[in-house]
């Protein structure tokens, strides 16, 4: 066997670079903290765009990275909105920022309950038992009107102001920045764990659990622990809608709330973090456009991007954009230098 | 000689099938034995038993003296015991790269890091480095494990599990399907695998297994047949009759 030298330095440096920031994301990130100030009008529906991102982003965790499906995610998101909601109701914790952390919390301790019924069986006996389980949750809300107000929802919530500080102003302004803020300390949070031996464990169990656990890797342990994080952040996603509506109802359970967020992931890509975040801005500005021109008919022309997207391919679609992110890798200095002549080209 | 993984009366059925029966294995320390058998004679059955993915239907497990029979696949890893597989199990979109800086990872006990990025620990680094070279696969370290050639894909197969560094190491058919101009890659890397690896390797190829087993055994039927030396075993009529007559116009 004819062995090539490898230096350890170059060899750690292609392992490690995978984890670098990409100029496109530093790009992705300014332009989305940028529209505080060019979009003020908008603050509204960047709102719904930046806890709908959260939420895509839960569920990116579990089934892009660990290849889980669930069509029951708004269990998650229920919950932590109900615990935001009833927190600042019945004046429990009245700073926004601890009881979001508190829905967190809450809803991942559910989230660990229920991930033992998700870790054998097919995709499919999954699907059923996710969508179970917010079944259940809907229903134990529904029945429980003496706490959750039932079906007419969780009214009279008054929130505190965030810190102490920023009230939630009728035009969203500070809403959205408290949302799009602990969307990106959450992204970069997720971004840590994905880039992390457990991260890549997790990508290799999707891959192959079978040989995941011949190297050694408790297999149904790092199952839990990645759906008890994301039900921590569904719960978080939750807990930002019914902390700016002031409100929390049954249909924040709701099957078609499930399903639309695997709607916004397949529209986004999985398996990158950032299709959940992309296919909440396609997904809401679709509505939102659409909405106007056909009020009765939106679905049809999300129906319609969903089959194209599918046959067409998202490989395709990613290379026609391969030159603009090429492009984008030659200002990136941190690329040119330990990587030298060898990749160009790839 | 000390015995490192021993099967006693190891039994498996499926429904009314006995696939294993009454199979009692010893392997010593430092031993190249093989275990050979026409095919469906329950070969990959045992291996899958001894490292846990099918738990027997009766009879012990011994690892190094310890009972290992109710553990989890992942703890028996834990203990020293990796095997390849027959078939490639590898991580289809991870490069060799990744795949062998997760096994290194998981093995030095960073497996539970959420926070580091992956390789940003230099002893996993040096191991990784070193594998890389000793199964040639930097050239491809950075390509998706599922584009390449099936050679190199079945170096992947055993630098997975040399990555776990276990004392013992199970190869199923680790030769199986590699084209003629492959497969010395492979079989240089099966004769280089360090002396104080106890290996159990599973294989059809009798050039392979005369070449490097220093014990073998035979399986037939899913019971132990004969046992011995290798010019035993080819001198034995009773193997040649079963087995090696069968295979010896193939």
């Amino acid at each position: 066997m004819l062995l090539a030298r490898l230096s350890q330095e170059e060899v750690t440096g292609r392992l490690v670079g995978r984890a670098h920031w990409h100029p496109l994301e530093v790009l992705f990130w300014v332009a989305a903290f940028a529209t505080i100030w060019l979009f003020p009008s908008k603050h509204l529906i960047l709102t719904e765009i930046a806890w709908l991102a959260l939420f895509a982003l839960s569920l990116d965790l579990i089934l892009g990275y660990a290849g889980i499906v669930s069509l029951g995610h708004a269990a998650f998101f229920g919950f932590g909105a109900y615990t935001a909601a009833l927190l600042a109701k019945h004046e429990i914790i009245n700073e926004p920022v601890i009881a979001l952390v508190v829905a967190g919390l809450a809803a991942s301790a559910l989230g660990f309950v229920t991930s033992f019924l998700v870790l054998r069986g097919t995709d499919l006996t999954r699907i059923m038992v996710t969508l179970g389980v917010a079944f259940v949750l809907r229903e134990i809300a529904n029945q429980n009107g003496w706490l959750t107000g039932g079906a007419d929802g969780l009214q009279g919530v008054t929130m505190k102001p965030i810190l102490g500080q920023f009230r939630f102003d009728m035009f969203g302004h500070n809403g959205y920045v408290y949302c799009l803020v602990v969307l990106f300390v959450l992204f970069l949070l997720a971004r840590r764990i994905v880039n992390s031996p457990f991260g890549l464990s997790l990508q290799s169990i999707r891959n192959n659990p079978l040989r995941a656990s011949a190297i050694g890797i408790n297999v149904n342990a790092r199952l839990i622990a990645i759906y008890t994080i994301a039900a921590g952040y569904a719960g978080i996603a939750g807990a930002l809608l019914a902390q700016t509506q002031a409100f929390a109802s049954l249909a924040y359970f709701d099957f078609e709330r499930s399903a639309d967020l695997l709607l916004v992931l397949v529209i986004g890509g999985t398996g990158y973090l950032y299709g959940g975040i992309i296919g909440a801005v396609v997904f809401k500005f679709m509505h939102d456009y659409l909405a106007v021109l056909t009020p009765q008919y939106w679905p049809f022309w999300i129906g319609l991007l969903l089959v194209v997207l599918v046959m067409v391919g998202r490989e395709r679609i990613t290379g026609w954009t391969a030159p603009f992110r090429r492009m984008a890798d030659r200002l990136d200095w941190r690329r040119l230098r330990p990587r030298g002549e060898t990749t160009e080209g790839r | 000689m000390t015995v490192v993984l021993e099967t006693r009366n190891l039994e498996k059925r499926f429904g009314g099938i006995i696939a294993t029966g009454n199979v009692s294995l010893s392997i010593e320390k430092g031993a190249r034995h093989a275990l050979i058998g026409p095919n469906g004679a329950g070969k990959t059955t045992i291996i899958n038993q001894l490292t846990g993915v099918l738990p027997p239907t009766s009879g012990r497990i011994l690892l190094e003296g310890q009972d290992i029979t109710g553990l989890s696949a992942h703890a028996r890893v834990g203990l020293g015991l990796a095997r390849t597989f027959q078939i490639n199990q590898l991580f289809a979109d991870l490069s060799p790269l990744q795949t062998l800086g997760l096994a290194v990872s998981e093995r030095l006990g960073y497996g539970h890091d959420w926070w580091r990025v992956t390789g940003s620990k230099p002893p996993v680094m040096a191991e990784v480095v070193e594998l890389l070279e000793r199964f040639n696969l930097g050239d491809v370290m950075e390509d998706p494990t599922s584009q390449l050639p099936y050679g190199k894909q079945r170096l992947l197969e055993i630098a997975v599990a040399i990555a776990c560094r276990p004392r013992v190491l199970l190869l199923d058919e680790p030769a199986a399907g590699v084209p003629e101009d492959e497969r010395e890659d492979i079989l240089a890397a099966v004769a280089a695998l360090p002396s104080d690896v106890t290996v159990l390797l599973i294989e059809h190829d009798m050039d392979l297994v005369f070449s490097f087993a220093d014990r073998i055994s035979v399986l037939v039927n899913g019971s132990l047949f004969v046992e011995g030396k290798p010019e035993e075993v080819a001198q034995d009529p009773r193997v040649k009759a079963v087995y090696l007559g069968e295979e010896a116009h193939v």
